[in-house]
This record gives structure tokens, sequence and C-alpha cells, in this order.
């Protein structure tokens, strides 16, 4: 009996312990005071800082320059050799929203309906999604995601990549996509004539016009209604009425460069205050008017074939740098959902084929920070931000650079994920097994 | 007479078909990239008769050969993708799961303008494949991108081996288990369906033999019926032909090891192979090769447990490995594809280019032809400005047997040959979240008509 008692308690022991150890193996992103010094600062939007300290306590930057005193109980990560750079923002993403891509039941992007703009991105993301991790070690740390589908397929939310529920990932834009009618084929598996596609698309603008006309009167009514007088439930208007009063922002998808003239013709007559174009593959053919009607883009993937036979090779990798050197305020995105990590080389292939290098770098940083209305808080390292940036050994557009540390939302977040794990795991497997 | 002169005629032509044009360029004061010796600088390249004649610093041009300067610039062997569908017009045989009998050579599209977009990407040679439909599918084809050529037979690359297709898990299992209701439904019918094939294989090899041994002496001797599947069965077990094996599971990939063995069959490259680092020293013991993805991942449940530090992994363990593209897109720029590597297990410049270079052209075994600049290989060249690894590299010239096949100051704006003016719909890869880039289960949904938009619009179909 006694024997069996010390068995009992020596595997009680063993079990706890090795339970013990688990959990601390299991690095989780923590707070506190830390000072980032001898780095390269770049700033973004103040130049660059050689040499200098970055403060951060109570999850804000507290400080930055070259002469910078180290407040006492401050942990100091040495950044010698060291980039800092602010977090990434990925202007349309799935992110959150989709697990495994063959399996429909782990995709919540995609609803039922032409009509649901108040489907919220924010409600389905899956905070603890394989892909979180996976994206924000790469220095990608904050993604708009976003509903696909229908004409209005819902509402898309910038999010953090860091924190245990919808809300704590929040990051302060919500905007309402619209797929705006198109003419153009869906890919090779489209067997639509052309006169087919132009009755579709006509079709569809007719929809549109119908939907605003609705919404016009939706929103006459219910600023005249008395305090007592309650309208019937309707969702799908409500999420639309902050649009139609400039009070949130429309993002409208279009690509094909007839239909982004007639988007551009088309918002103008909505009276349409706050939005932004999304794809815009053809831009660079209607880079002009683009900038004339000072509508924002948000461009990409910038690794892409080009949308016609008869472009030139390099139409999508140059299709960012012709809308910036014709004056478009531009923000990149991957439009991807595992493979967000990439938006840094989205960025690095613009450049390549002709966009100005500073203007890459805001189109992943500042410019979509101020397109969603966060630069308060994200898109550049400035006293009083939020401390979301992450450090580099080197370019971050090289694939030949890492990241050396990562701050989001003032948490430092520790470098793992699967990915990692199962490098440190089979890199060199345990020898020993036979057979 | 006049028969026997037609025929003849005729005769030459195939003859001037196997012989494709080749040309003298010299590649003047480059940063050489040899891959297989060392890093050459202010070096020149002349190539002549398609082939490298010379590899040295101030080689006076001979008369008539076309100089091309390449001060300031990095001249690297073409780049070879192992894994692509370009330039085929149809790429799954779907309607069994063994059709080993039929070959994508025959499918060739000389005019798909996905050969010019991968040559502005510096890629030479690639390996053409049946789709992964099929538990063993199709013979592939090598190609060379002979872009502005006509013919499908000037595509192909002579004296290539023979390579097939094979295919593990999801893919064969979807196609034929839940679409046809027939073996293989599982990975345990996949195993099934290759041993049966090699058994029956096996069994028309020996019955030949026996014919061969006996036809003198025994009269009444007859060979078996022919049996095109089982001639390319035949010529596997003879090591004629090299299998290129779509997988994705560790527990897949061994099992092949398994059927391979007990078969003797040697020739083995897994391609995808996304958890091949999972068995990288049973790859490497068998001498099996191994051609993957940089970073896919995801895009099926197979492939939920994987990692872009495969490349690195399976090279530490020994295994001879290539960066593919399976894609029209990721074929354009293999040379970042590689360069990923770099941030996912920290590989040198020459273990990363070899990914692109010499080791797909050690898996197609066309190594002693292409995949490093020496003395008397082809003349298969990309000259890029900046280092091919760096994201800021653009490809500016692509050489095919001494012949400029791309110059990047010489690219119109329309690069297609024999156009249709009528045929030009705008794609718009961009408007939905579709990956339709890759074509490796391409055909199969027209086939089965099981698809709707829930296959075209999520899946990766690699």
């Amino acid at each position: 009996m006694q024997r069996q008692i010390i068995y009992f308690t020596l595997g009680l022991a063993l079990f706890l312990g090795v339970l013990g150890t688990s959990y601390a193996q299991t690095a989780k992103p923590i707070t506190g005071s830390f000072a980032l010094t001898n780095a390269t600062i770049v700033t973004v939007t103040n130049g660059i800082v050689e040499n200098g300290t970055l403060l951060i306590q109570n999850g804000k930057i507290i400080a930055i320059g070259k002469a910078v005193a180290i407040p006492d109980g401050f942990t100091v990560l040495d950044c010698s050799n060291h980039f800092i750079y602010p977090g990434f923002i990925d202007g349309g993403t799935r992110l959150g929203l989709s697990e495994v891509g063959s399996i429909s039941l782990t995709q919540d992007d995609d609803e039922i309906g032409e009509f649901t703009p108040h489907m919220q991105a924010l409600t389905a993301v899956n905070p603890n999604s394989v892909a979180i991790p996976v994206t924000r070690v790469e220095g990608v740390t904050t993604v708009l995601t976003q509903p696909t589908g229908g004409m209005f397929p819902g509402t898309a939310a910038l999010i953090n990549l860091v924190g245990y529920t919808p809300d704590q990932m929040y990051a302060g834009f919500k905007g309402v996509i619209m797929n705006f009618p198109s003419s153009a084929k869906r890919g090779q598996f489209d067997r639509r004539s052309d006169e087919d596609l132009k009755k579709a698309e006509e079709k569809a603008l007719k929809t549109a016009n119908e939907i605003w006309e609705q919404l016009a009167l939706y929103a006459d009514i219910t600023s005249k209604a008395k305090a007592d007088e309650r309208l019937d439930y309707n969702p799908e208007m409500d999420a639309l009425l902050p649009v139609y009063k400039g009070e949130m922002t429309l993002l409208l998808e279009v690509n094909k460069d007839k239909d982004i003239l007639s988007a551009i013709k088309w918002v103008k007559e909505k009276k349409i205050q706050k939005v932004a174009f999304t794809g815009v593959a053809e831009g660079w053919r209607v880079a002009d008017s683009l900038a004339k009607a000072q509508i924002p883009v948000i461009t990409g993937p910038v690794i892409a074939i080009p949308n016609r036979t008869s472009d030139r090779y390099d139409a999508a990798y140059a299709n960012a740098g012709k809308m910036q050197k014709a004056g478009v305020k531009v923000a990149l995105r991957t439009n991807d959902a595992e493979n967000v990590r990439n938006l840094p080389f989205n960025a690095g292939f613009a450049i390549a084929y002709g966009m100005d290098k500073e203007a890459a770098l805001k189109a992943v940083t500042i410019v979509p920070a101020e397109l969603f209305g966060v630069n308060k808080d994200l898109g550049s390292l400035e006293v009083g931000k939020s401390a979301t940036l992450f450090v580099s050994t080197g370019d971050p557009f090289e694939t030949s650079s890492n990241v050396k540390y990562l701050f989001i939302s003032g948490y430092q977040v520790p470098l793992d994920s699967r990915h990692i794990q199962l490098y440190n795991e089979f890199l060199r497997r345990v020898p020993g097994f036979q057979r | 007479m006049k028969n026997i002169l037609i025929s003849m005629l005729c005769l030459l032509s195939v003859i001037s078909y196997a012989q494709p044009a080749t040309g003298d360029v010299l590649i003047k004061n480059g940063t050489v990239l040899t891959i297989t010796k060392e890093v050459l600088e202010n070096t020149d390249v002349l190539i002549q008769q398609g082939k490298i004649k010379q590899i040295a610093k101030n080689i006076a041009a001979p008369k008539g050969v076309q100089v091309i300067d390449a001060t300031g610039l990095f001249v690297m062997p073409g780049i070879i993708d192992a894994h692509s569908h370009i330039a085929l017009d149809v790429v799954n045989e779907a309607s069994s799961p063994v059709t080993a009998e039929v070959a994508v050579g025959d499918a060739i599209d000389p005019f798909d303008i996905s050969i010019y977009r991968a040559l502005a990407g510096g890629v030479t040679t690639s390996h053409a494949m049946h789709g992964s439909a099929n538990a063993i599918g199709g013979e592939c084809q090598t190609i060379k991108h002979r872009w502005g050529l006509r013919e499908q037979q000037e595509y192909k690359m002579e004296g290539a081996p023979r390579t097939i297709k094979f295919a593990l898990g999801e893919n064969p299992m979807r196609v034929h288990g839940e679409g046809r209701k027939i073996q293989p439904a599982t990975r345990m019918g996949v195993e099934q369906v290759i041993r049966q094939a090699f058994a029956e294989g096996k069994a028309y090899m020996e019955a030949k033999q026996k014919y061969a041994a006996n036809k003198k002496t025994d009269a009444t001797a007859l060979p078996p019926k022919y049996n095109r599947r089982l001639e390319k069965m035949e010529a596997i077990l003879k090591g004629d032909i090299i299998i290129h094996c779509h997988s994705y599971r560790a527990d897949e990939i061994y099992m092949l090891l398994n059927v391979l063995k007990d078969y003797g069959v040697t020739k083995i490259c897994f391609q995808h192979v996304n958890e091949g680092f999972k068995v990288a020293p049973e790859l490497a013991a068998y001498g099996a090769t191994a051609s993957v993805f940089a970073d896919w991942w995801a895009y099926k449940f197979e492939v939920y447990y994987s990692t872009p530090y495969n490349a690195a992994i399976l090279m530490e363990n020994g295994v001879i490995t290539s960066i593919n593209s399976d894609s029209g897109d990721y074929i354009r720029h293999l040379y970042h594809q590689a360069g990923k590597t770099q941030r996912y297990g920290g590989l040198s410049n020459d273990d990363a280019l070899k990914l692109i270079t010499i080791n797909p052209a050690i898996q197609l075994g066309i190594e002693n032809r292409v995949g490093s600049i020496e003395v008397g290989k082809d003349g298969d060249i990309a000259i890029f400005k900046g280092h091919p690894l760096s994201i800021y590299a653009v490809p500016q010239m692509t050489i095919v047997d001494g012949i400029i096949r791309f110059d990047i100051n010489k690219d119109n704006d329309d690069m297609r040959i024999d156009v249709d003016p009528e045929a030009l719909p705008v794609y718009m890869h961009h408007s939905q979240h579709t990956h339709d880039h890759d074509r490796c289960m391409q055909d199969v949904y027209e086939f089965f008509e099981m698809g709707g938009r829930q296959f075209y619009f999520h899946n990766h179909r690699h």
C-alpha cells in the first residue's frame, strides 16, 4: 500500500513536472518597459535616426532619438546593426477568416447573397488561426480582413495580429466592401461571351443604382423618424447608412480599366465622400484619371500575372509604381490569407519595377494608416503612437533579412509559429530510431 | 520513285526538327555565377553553336559573334523549373487511376504566352507535367523555352530522359474515390493501385523476356499482347523513366519508398513533398530527391502541417532539393522563391541558387547539359541586374542555345505569336481571391463536372 502511494506520488510529481515544463516552454506576449538601443530607426514620417534609441512604456513609444537616456527598470534590447520599422499594414486580406483553403467549412469570408453589407468580418476572425503567428513573425502586424463574394459582401475590419478576442485585435477601422460591376471575365474557366458579360455588367449596375436609391430613401426616412417610431429591422441598410452619410469608407473593388472609369463616375454621381478603390489591377491604364479624381487606391497583389495575354509580362509588377508616379495615393495589399507574410516582398517587387522606394515603404505603413484613419496610433514611429513595430536584421523587403524583435500593441510578441516549431523539431531528428 | 523522294523529304524535315536552331554570343565582363564552381568577377562567357565554348577574362569576339555587355550585371545559368504545366493544351487524363499510357508531349502548345513570361523570369527549361488526378498519371515532357518557334517538336529538349507523373493523397482520392466511387478513396487504396500497376508491369516484362528467350527454340511461343500502359510500367521498372511523384504527407512519401524498394525502382523525385522534412533522413538514405514550394501551405488539409523551412531541412539532411513553380505566375520569379530559403533556414547564396539550377537539372536527368555555367554545356543563360536572390533583381536577358529569347530592351507591348485579334479577354485574377495560377488539377473538373464555384474560388489546386 505504502509502495503504491509512493509510486502514485512519484507519478503525480512527474506528471506535474512535465506539465510545468510544457507551460514554461510556451512563450507568451509580455508587456513592460523596453529600450531598443543602437538601432537605425526608420520612422517613415520623420526620416531616419542613425544609432538611436527607442523607448516603449505602457504600450506606447515614449521617446525616439540619438541621445535618449534609458530610465531605470527598462529592459534593454541591443539592436546594433539592426533596423526598427513600424509594423507593416496589409490593406486587404482574408487572414483570420480562412483556415484551410479546400475545406469550405473553415472558410468564413464568403456568405450567401449579393447584398449582405451587414456581414461583419470581425465577428468571424479566429484569433487562434495558425496563420496569424505565421504572418506576424515576418513583420506584418496589422491587416484589413475582409468578406468576399456578392456585390456588397460585408464589412471589413482592421485587426492587429495579437489578442485573445476579435475586440482585443480590433485596430479601429471598419469599411463596407463593394464589388463594383465588372465587364471582365473571372478567369479562364469563365466561358461567357462578350455580349453576356456586357449584359451582366449592365444588370449589376442597375442593381447598384437601385440599392443607392433605396439607401437615399432609407436615410431620409430614418432622419425624419420620431424617437418613438420604429422602422422595420433592416440590417443591410443600417450597415450602408454610415457610407451614405460620409461617416464610413466604401472599399470599392474594381480592376479593369473601363470599370475603373465607370466607378470614378459612379462615386461622383452618388456623392460618396469616403471611398478607396481596391484591386485596381489596370490602374496603370487610367492612372491620370485616378489621380485627378483624388481617389486613394489599395492595390495588389503586386506579384501576379498580367490580366491580358497581350500585356507586358511585368504589367502587375509595374502597376503600383505607375499609379504612384501619376500622383495616386497608393497602399498595397496581398489579397491573401495564409501567405499575407509576403507583403514585404510585394513592396520589393513594386520597387524593382518602378515604384519609389520611400513610396513603397509608405504604401505598407503610413498610407494605409491614414486611409483607415488610424494614423494617430499606427503607420510610423512617432512618440505617442502605439508600440507596433519590428526590428529587422536588414532591409525588410529583402528575403535575406530576418525579424529580430516584434512588438504589437505594446506587447513584445515571441517570434514563434507552427512553421518555426516544425523547423526546430525536424531540422535534426532525434537519432536512434531504427527501422 | 516520286514517292520515295517525298518520303525522304519528310524524313529530312523530321531530322531538322530534332536539331533546333542554335546561336553564337559573347557575354562580356559580367559577374558569372557558375553554380558548380566559384563566382567569377569581370568574366566573359563565349557561346558558339549553342554550347558554352569558353569562360575566361578578355575573350576576343570571334568574327560574326554578337557581343553582349554584361558590365555590372550577374550572369547565371538559365533557371530550371522541375514542375510546371505551362505550354500544355491539356494537363489531366483523369479517366482512370492509372494512365501511364498517355504523354503530355502530345499536347504541347507553342503559343502559350506563359513561355515568354517564364523567359522574362530567366527560366530556360521547364518540366511540363501531367496533372495529379491519377495515382499514376501520364508521361511528362522536359521542354526548352524556344519562344518564337511554332512546332511542338521544337520545344522538346532532345535527349532529355523520360519522366512520368505519380500522385498520392487527396487529389487521386478526390477524383476517383469521391468523384467516381472507385479506388482509391484512401491512402491505403493509393498504395494498392500503384502496387497493382507495378505487379502487372512486372508480369508483362517477364512474359516478354520469356518469349525472347524461347522464341528461337519454341515455334509456338507467343509474346504478350501489346499493352502501351504496361510498356510504360516496364520502362519504369527498368529504370528508363524517372518518377516524379506529387505528394504531401510524410506517411504517403514513406509508403511509396517502400513500394519502390519492393520493385527495385530507384529513380524517384518527390514533387511538392510538403512534409518531406519529416522523413528527410529516409529520403536521403534512399537517394530520393525533393522538389518543393518555397512557402505554399494551408490551401488544403494535407498541407496544413507544412513549413517554409522544408527546403532548408531537406538540404541539411542531404536530400537534393529544388524549388518549383507549378504555376504560370511563380515560374516567373523562381529566383525570388529561392531567395526565401535565406529567410527560412539561412541558406547560403550557393545553396539557394542550386535549388533552381543544378538540382532541378539532376532531378530531370539533364545535369550534363544544363544547370551550371561550364564549358561544353548548353548555352542557356539568364542575365540579371542585381543579384538574382535580391528582391530588387530584374532579369535583363535570357538566352537559350545561344539565341536571345528575351531581351528587356526589345520587349514589345504584345509578345504573342499568331494572334487572334478577337481573342483578347481580360481576366481579373485580382478581383476575387482566386489562386488559379495553379494548373495541377486543370481539366479535371471540366471532365467530371463536379465543380461549381467552390472549386474555382476557394481552391488552390496543386
